[in-house]
């Protein structure tokens, strides 16, 4: 519990001290203005996002093969933290497109895929709230865990083939090419500092699903004595 | 062969229990008609708008229509419990979703071949000169609709609000499925027909992934 509010307080101070740096020591890009400061957090999420996905892959398949529980309670706490990265992402996105490009929203590759991406994962988490048998939930929102992580790089290519067929007037800016060194400072801190914020909202997800599982089996115990 | 010939078999169980009853089949035309009607009113149906809407509301409606058809693949199987039958009575798992997954291609490409002639003199686009490749879209697409669909009507049976579950698990996924089918039509309808290969050939790409993804885990899927 203590090493745990630890962890907190030591991941609170870094993101502090990135926001700092990003806003005092990173200079403002040229062309976008201040509004460029949030790629920091947009992109950092991005990857976090992707790592949490990736993991929820991982942890399905080991569930379909081991049967543990412990993979099942780590599908989910990927699953629900990549969402909330992922939800972060198409929410700064906007916030910074709009001054930038005009507009909120464009169907481009790049925010297509995430938004499928998003409701895979929005599908995935809902179909584990309607199977209630704890087994059968686990193996059957896996398996589909499983078929939605084969189709990202299908829908990827599939929008990309099809929007450079049907080309977009708005390009994206040259965010993130050429970093200027201050910058990289602050883009390779933020990605630390919430690649530590994943891992921290993963364990106590795990932690909590465990709990969960432990209670339910303590119930059926007892509903059987 | 046991898969082969324990498929074949499974398959005429199918083909005939749909054929005896038809309801699947004339419920689907009656909803895609509906559905392409009611598209009608959404923007105006001249020939140059037609050939820009026309295939995507043509294999949305396909989609709406499969998300509902493929409800009751394994719904009705729970029914006397005529799954734990069918798994006893073949060797190889995979037979029951082949079969299954190759007659929904078949119940699918009916209503679409269906729907063709009637969707070409609604919307004024000329399908007779590409009919054959067109119907080669069809078979590719409805595939790709079928080999997910099957497999999460499996899943979708185990869960609660399985008529929502079905389309919110597999209208995402068949994102790929919609683009690669909308350009291939549109670019056999357009002024100047022309067969898009690539998107064949990503079709066919999506289709074998899938039908190994089923391969490798569909045992699992049969689990109770």
């Amino acid at each position: 519990m203590v090493k745990s509010i630890i962890k907190a307080v030591i991941l609170f101070a870094l993101i502090a001290a990135t926001a700092y740096i990003a806003f005092n020591y990173a200079p403002i890009e040229k062309s976008m203005g201040v509004i460029q400061k949030i790629f920091y957090i947009h992109i950092a999420c991005a990857f976090s996002a992707f790592v949490a996905f990736g993991t929820c892959f991982y942890a399905n398949v080991r569930y379909v093969f081991t049967r543990q529980a412990k993979a099942d309670w780590l599908g989910v706490a990927a699953a629900e933290v990549g969402l909330m990265f992922i939800l972060v992402v198409l929410i700064t996105g906007p916030i910074w497109a709009h001054p930038v490009w005009g507009i909120w929203w464009t169907w481009d590759a790049r925010l297509t895929l995430t938004f499928v991406l998003g409701l895979l994962y929005v599908s995935y988490l809902l179909l584990r709230s309607m199977i209630e048998e704890p087994d059968k939930r686990a193996l059957f929102s896996a398996l589909f865990g499983i078929f939605a992580f084969l189709d990202v790089p299908l829908v990827y290519f599939s929008i990309r083939w099809w929007r450079t067929q049907h080309p977009q007037p708005v390009i994206l800016g040259g965010a993130g090419s050429g970093l200027e060194p201050r910058m990289r400072v602050a883009y390779l801190l933020m990605w630390g500092a919430l690649t530590g914020l994943l891992i921290l909202l993963m364990n106590a997800r795990y932690k909590l699903e465990a709990l969960r599982a432990s209670v339910e089996e303590l119930r059926r115990e007892a509903e059987v004595q | 062969m046991g898969l082969l010939s324990n498929t074949a078999v499974l398959l005429g169980k199918e083909l005939r229990t749909e054929f005896r009853s038809r309801e699947l089949l004339t419920t689907t035309v009656v909803f895609i008609l509906v559905v392409v009607v009611l598209f009608s009113f959404t923007f105006d149906p001249t020939s140059s708008e037609s050939r820009r809407f026309g295939p995507g509301l043509l294999w949305l409606s396909f989609l709406f229509a499969a998300s509902l058809m493929l409800q009751p693949c394994f719904l009705r199987e729970q029914n006397n419990d005529t799954l734990s039958a069918l798994r006893l009575s073949v060797s190889d798992p995979f037979a029951i979703f082949l079969a299954k997954l190759v007659a929904n291609t078949v119940f699918l490409l009916l209503t679409e071949v269906l729907m063709l002639p009637i969707f070409a003199v609604l919307y004024n686009v000329h399908i007779l000169p590409v009919l054959a490749q067109l119907v080669l879209v069809f078979l590719l697409g409805s595939l790709g609709v079928a080999i997910p669909g099957t497999a999460f009507s499996a899943i979708s049976a185990q869960a609660r609000m399985r008529e929502l579950m079905l389309p919110l698990l597999l209208l995402p996924l068949l994102t790929p499925v919609l683009i690669a089918s909308t350009e291939s039509t549109a670019g056999l309808l357009d002024a100047n027909p022309e067969l898009r290969w690539a998107w064949l050939g990503f079709l066919a790409g999506f289709d074998v992934v899938f039908l190994t993804a089923l391969w490798l885990f569909g045992e699992y899927l049969l689990e109770e």
